[in-house]
C-alpha cells in the first residue's frame, strides 16, 4: 500500500511473479511444441523444424478418419449437452425453490459422481453397459458421459435460480400465469444466461472427458480425445507430426468453445461453482 | 481511568486530495483538529466522507495534501504504522476470535505482556458494558453488541484518534439513539479525538463539538452545532441541514436585509451570502414557518401528516410554490392558510453560488 | 348456537395440502428425473460392482482381495499412486496459497486466469502428448536446460514427467478454487487489522490463514481424488510397467486385458476407499479449524 517496502517483501513478490511467468511459459511451450511440430517436415534435431507444411493434416485427416471422428465427438456432445439440460434444470429448479425432507440426502446423491473420479465408478459403469448391451456404441458413451455432466448441471443452476427472487415468479402467478406460462415467459429468459454458460461448460467439459469414453467405446463410437490418445500410445508406429495435427484439431474444438463459453462466463466460475457447491 | 488517549497537540489535515482514475473524491480538505475534539464529517452519499477518513487510516494513499500528527508527517506511514483506532460501518470483527481475542488483538500486535492485555481488555468490555460476553463469538451476538466490540477493540490501543465510519447506520432507530449517547460517553471518558462520519444531520447535530459538512469532494463549512444550525453558509448546507423550503426569488436591498418576493408577496430576509439584488435562494426551516392570522403569505393546504406532537404540512401558494410547515391544530387539505417568517429566520443566498 | 358443532373434530386438510406443507408437490417432483437417472447410472453400477468383485470367476468371495494383496505387480500399484498423489496434491495446494494472495490484487486478473483455464480445458491426454515433445530429448526446454549449463535432465516416460503434467493439469483448479476462497474473505477484515498494527505478515497468519482454512481443506480433497485417479498421463507420458504403474492401470489392465471384470471391479472399489480414507483423514482435520462466516459483521 505505501511506497517504501521493505527488501524482504519485495524480493517474495518477485519471487512469485517469476513462478508465475515460469508456469506460464511453459503451459505456452507446451501447447505450441505440439501446434509447430504438426507443421514441421522434419523435426529432430533443432530448435525448430526443418521445413514447414501442411501435409500432415491432410493425412492425419484420413490416418483417422477425423471426419468420421468428428462427428461422432458432436453427435455425443450435443446429445449430452442436451440431455443433461433437459434432465439438470428442472431438477436445480426444485432444490432451489423446494426444501423437501430428503432434500440433503438428494444434494448428496448429486455430489457423489462429481468428488469420486471417473475411474474408480467408470469400470463397473462399463461393466454394466456392455451387460445391458450398450456398451461399445454410442448410446453407451453418451450414457456413460451423463452421469458426471447431469450432477454438474444441477450444481451449476441452483445457484442462478437462488438468485432469481421467487416474488418475481409469486408476483407472476398473482397476475394469472400457470406453471407453464411462467416457465416460457419468467423463468427461461431469466435463467437463459445462467443455462446458456452452463451448458457450454458442459460442452467444454464434455469434450476432453476422456476415462469415460475410453471405457465404454466401441471402434466407431470413439469421440476425438480417446483416439488421440490411441494415437499418441502407438507413436512408434504412426508419425508424429500426424499426431500432433489431430491434437492441433483437437486443440482448436475445445479452445473454440472455451472463447464462446468465456463471454459469458468468468473463467473462475469454470472450476469454483461447481466444486465449492460441492465442498459445502 | 486506565485506558486513556495518547496525548497530542493537534491533526492537520493540510490540502488532502484523493483522485480514482478521473474522479476527484476529495479536492484539498483542509482542517485542524484538537485533541479531545469529537468531529463530525457530514454529507450525502458520494461527498466524499469514508473517502477522506481512508485517507486518515491509511487505507487510500493520498493523491496530493499531507497529513500532520504534531510536528510528524503521516500520511506516508501504512496504517498499521500509524496508531489510530476505526471503528468500521458494518463493524469488521474477526469472526473466528471471540471477543476478547478480537478486542485484545491490537494490544497483541503491540507485544504487551498477556496479563496487561488481559487486564485492559477487561477495563474495555466494562466500559462497553458487555463484560460478561468475553467468550462469546461475533456470530453469536446481536448487532449492537458487536458494535461495541468493535467500539472497545479501537479504544483498548489508547490511540490519539478514534476513526468512526457510519457506526450506526446497521442498527435499528431505538438501538441507535442509545449508541448515540454510549458513543459520546466513551468519547469523554477516553478523551480521544473523534472522527465521526455519518450523513445523518440529527446524529451529527447530538453528538459533533464541530461539525464538517462536506459536498462533491469540498468542505462547504465548518462549525459548531449552532452554527450550522442557525446560520448554515451556503444553500446547500442549508438543505442539508433542514431547511427544506428553499424558494428561487428576485432580492432588492432594504437596509440590512433583503426583500424577497415569494408569490407576489414581499418578505424579509437576512442576507448570509453577497446578495446583489439578484437572483436569490430563500431558505426557511418548516418550524420557523409559522401560521398566523395576518401573515403575508396565503397558501392551500395540500396534505398534512400528523407527527404527535404537530402536523406537517406540505401547502401551495396561487403561483403553486410548495412550502412546508408545521402546525399544532388540525388542518386538512383544501385548507387555506397564511404564513409569516421573523427576517432573521430567512436566510438568503446568491443563486449563482456554487 | 350448536355445542357439537363447537366439539366436532377439525376437518382433515386434504392430502395435496399437507404434503404441499413439506414443500412436496408438482414442482418438487421436477428433480425425480435427475434422480432416476443417478441412481440407474451411477449408484446401481457402484454396489453392482462393488458385489461383483466379491463374486471371481473361481474361488471364494475374497479371492479377488486376496490376489491383490498376495502380489506386489498389483498392491504396488498403491504405493506408486500415493507417492505421485501426495507430492502433487501438496505442491498444487500449497503453491496456490502465495501466488493467490499475489494475484488478488491485480486489475488484470482476467487475462491470467484464462491462459490458467487452458490445461484444464484441453485435458490431461493433450497435456501428456505436449509434454513428450517439450521436455522430449531433443525438446525446447532440454535444449534450454543445455545452453545454461545443466545438460540433458530426463523428463520423459518416468516419474518426473508424470508428476509435472499433474503439476500443469493441477494447479490451475487448486490456483482458482484458493483464489476464490481469498477474495470471498471480508476485505474489511484485513483493513481492521492493519489500523490495529498488524503488518502482512501478521495479517496473514492471524486472519487470513485461519478463515481460508476450511477452504483448503476442501482443496486438499478434491485435488488428491484427482491425481490418485491419474490414468492417461501415467502411461503416455510415464513408464507404466515401472515405476509409475498407477492404481488405474491394474484396474484398466484386469478389466480390458484379462477380461476379469470382477478383479477390475475390485481395484476399483480398492481405488476408491483409498480416496475415500484421505478425504475423511482431512475433513476429520477440519474440525480443528474455524467453519463458518468470513464476513466481519452485520454490515
Amino acid at each position: 500500500m505505501m511506497e517504501d517496502k521493505p527488501i524482504g517483501e519485495r524480493l517474495w513478490a518477485i519471487a512469485i511473479w517469476v513462478l508465475v511467468i515460469f508456469f506460464v511459459i511453459n503451459v505456452l511451450a507446451t501447447i505450441a511444441a505440439v501446434a509447430v511440430d504438426s507443421f514441421g517436415t522434419r523435426w529432430f534435431n533443432s530448435w525448430l523444424p526443418a521445413g514447414f507444411t501442411t501435409c500432415w493434416y491432410s493425412s492425419a485427416w484420413d490416418e483417422f478418419q477425423l471426419h468420421d471422428v468428428l462427428i461422432v465427438t458432436f453427435e455425443v456432445v450435443g446429445a449430452v449437452v442436451l440431455l443433461a439440460g433437459l434432465l439438470g434444470v428442472p431438477a436445480a429448479y426444485a432444490l432451489a425453490r423446494r426444501n423437501f425432507p430428503g432434500k440433503q440426502a438428494v444434494i448428496l446423491l448429486f455430489l457423489l459422481p462429481m468428488m469420486i473420479p471417473p475411474i474408480t465408478f467408470g469400470i463397473p459403469l462399463a461393466t454394466v453397459l456392455y451387460q445391458a448391451h450398450l456398451g461399445g456404441n454410442m448410446s453407451g458413451v453418451i450414457l456413460a458421459n451423463l452421469v458426471p455432466t447431469v450432477p454438474f448441471v444441477v450444481l451449476v443452476m441452483i445457484p442462478f435460480i437462488e438468485q432469481i427472487d421467487p416474488r418475481i415468479e409469486a408476483a407472476a402467478r398473482v397476475f394469472g400465469a400457470g406453471t407453464g406460462r411462467l416457465f416460457v415467459h419468467v423463468l427461461v429468459p431469466l435463467l437463459a444466461p445462467g443455462i446458456l454458460a452452463a451448458l457450454l461448460l458442459v460442452l467444454v467439459r464434455t469434450i476432453a472427458m476422456f476415462e469415460l469414453t475410453f471405457f465404454t467405446a466401441g471402434p466407431d463410437s470413439q469421440t476425438l480425445v480417446v483416439t488421440l490418445y490411441y494415437a499418441v500410445g502407438s507413436a512408434g508406429v504412426r508419425s508424429n507430426q500426424s499426431i500432433d495435427a489431430m491434437a492441433v484439431v483437437y486443440m482448436l474444438t475445445t479452445l473454440v468453445w472455451l472463447l464462446i463459453a468465456l463471454r459469458f462466463v468468468d473463467p473462475t466460475q469454470i472450476v469454483t461453482r461447481a466444486k465449492r457447491e460441492a465442498a459445502h | 481511568m486506565a485506558i486513556a488517549a495518547r496525548d497530542f497537540r493537534e491533526l492537520r489535515l493540510d490540502g488532502m486530495s484523493r483522485n480514482f482514475g478521473t474522479v476527484n473524491a476529495l479536492k484539498g480538505v483542509t482542517l485542524n483538529v484538537r485533541r479531545g475534539e469529537f468531529i463530525a464529517l457530514l454529507g450525502p452519499s458520494g461527498c466524499g466522507k469514508s473517502t477522506a477518513l481512508n485517507c486518515l487510516a491509511g487505507l487510500l494513499t493520498l493523491s496530493g495534501g499531507s497529513i500532520w500528527l504534531d510536528k510528524t508527517r503521516i500520511d506516508r506511514l501504512a496504517p498499521e504504522e500509524r496508531g489510530f483506532g476505526m471503528v468500521f460501518q458494518n463493524y469488521a470483527l474477526f469472526p473466528h476470535m471471540s471477543v476478547r481475542k478480537n478486542i485484545g488483538f491490537g494490544l497483541n500486535m503491540q507485544g504487551r505482556p498477556k496479563a496487561e492485555i488481559e487486564r485492559k481488555v477487561d477495563e474495555a468490555l466494562a466500559i462497553v458494558r458487555l463484560g460478561d460476553q468475553g467468550e462469546k463469538l461475533p456470530g453469536q451476538l446481536s448487532g449492537g453488541q458487536q458494535q461495541r466490540v468493535a467500539i472497545a477493540r479501537a479504544i483498548v490501543i489508547e490511540p490519539p484518534l478514534v476513526l468512526m465510519d457510519e457506526p450506526l447506520s446497521n442498527l435499528d432507530a431505538k438501538l441507535r439513539l442509545e449508541m448515540r449517547a454510549e458513543i459520546r460517553r466513551i468519547h469523554e471518558l477516553i478523551g480521544s479525538a473523534t472522527i465521526y462520519v455519518t450523513h445523518d444531520q440529527e446524529e451529527a447535530l447530538s453528538l459533533a463539538d464541530r461539525i464538517v459538512v462536506m459536498r462533491a469532494g469540498e468542505v462547504r463549512q465548518v462549525g459548531t452545532p449552532e452554527d450550522l444550525y442557525v446560520r448554515p453558509a451556503h444553500a446547500d448546507v442549508a438543505e442539508f441541514m433542514g431547511y427544506r423550503n428553499q424558494i428561487r426569488s428576485r432580492a432588492t436591498k432594504s437596509g440590512n436585509l433583503v426583500n424577497v418576493s415569494i408569490g407576489g408577496v414581499s418578505l424579509q430576509g437576512t442576507p448570509i451570502e453577497n446578495v446583489s439584488d439578484g437572483e436569490v435562494v430563500a431558505a426557511v426551516r418548516p418550524d420557523d414557518l409559522k401560521v398566523a392570522a395576518g401573515g403575508p403569505i396565503s397558501a392551500t393546504v395540500e396534505s398534512a401528516q400528523y407527527h404527535g406532537h404537530d402536523f406537517y404540512c406540505l401547502g401551495r401558494t396561487d403561483e403553486g410554490i410548495e412550502l412546508y410547515f408545521r402546525l399544532s391544530q388540525k388542518v386538512k387539505k383544501g385548507d387555506a392558510v397564511r404564513l409569516a417568517a421573523d427576517a432573521d429566520r430567512v436566510l438568503v443566498y446568491s443563486r449563482a453560488a456554487p | 348456537m350448536s355445542e357439537r358443532a363447537v366439539n366436532a373434530a377439525p376437518e382433515r386438510m386434504p392430502l395435496r395440502v399437507r404434503l404441499a406443507l413439506h414443500d412436496l408437490d408438482a414442482v418438487t417432483l421436477l428433480v425425480l428425473p435427475a434422480v432416476i437417472f443417478v441412481i440407474a447410472l451411477f449408484v446401481y453400477p457402484f454396489v453392482y460392482g462393488f458385489v461383483l468383485s466379491f463374486q471371481p470367476k473361481t474361488g471364494d468371495w475374497l479371492t479377488n482381495y486376496r490376489k491383490f494383496f498376495s502380489d506386489p505387480f498389483l498392491y504396488d500399484t498403491i504405493g506408486a499412486t500415493f507417492r505421485l498423489a501426495i507430492p502433487a496434491t501438496l505442491i498444487n495446494v500449497l503453491i496456490s496459497v502465495p501466488v493467490a494472495l499475489r494475484v488478488r490484487r491485480l486489475e488484470r486478473r482476467r487475462v491470467l486466469t484464462t491462459i490458467l483455464v487452458v490445461p484444464i480445458t484441453l485435458g490431461t491426454v493433450l497435456i501428456a502428448q505436449g509434454l513428450l515433445i517439450y521436455l522430449g530429448p531433443q525438446g525446447w526446454f532440454n535444449r534450454v536446460m543445455a545452453i545454461i549449463g545443466v545438460g540433458q535432465v530426463r523428463l520423459v516416460h518416468n516419474y518426473v514427467g508424470v508428476m509435472l503434467s499433474l503439476i500443469m493439469s493441477g494447479f490451475p483448479f487448486t490456483f482458482l478454487l484458493t483464489l476464490s476462497y481469498l477474495t470471498g474473505i471480508d476485505p474489511s477484515l484485513e483493513q481492521a487489522a492493519s489500523t490495529l498494527g498488524a503488518k502482512a505478515r501478521a495479517r496473514f497468519v492471524h486472519i487470513l490463514l485461519p478463515l481460508l482454512a476450511q477452504g483448503l481443506a476442501i482443496n486438499l480433497c478434491l485435488s488428491f481424488v484427482q491425481t490418485f485417479s491419474v490414468f492417461p498421463s501415467a502411461v503416455l507420458l510415464g513408464a507404466p510397467a515401472g515405476e509409475t504403474r498407477v492404481i488405474s492401470i491394474a484396474a484398466y489392465q484386469a478389466a480390458y486385458e484379462q477380461y476379469n471384470y470382477s478383479m477390475a471391479s475390485a481395484v476399483a472399489m480398492i481405488m476408491g476407499f483409498c480416496q475415500l480414507a484421505v478425504v475423511v483423514l482431512i475433513l476429520a482435520g477440519r474440525n480443528f479449524v474455524y467453519r463458518g462466516a468470513v464476513t466481519g459483521g452485520k454490515g
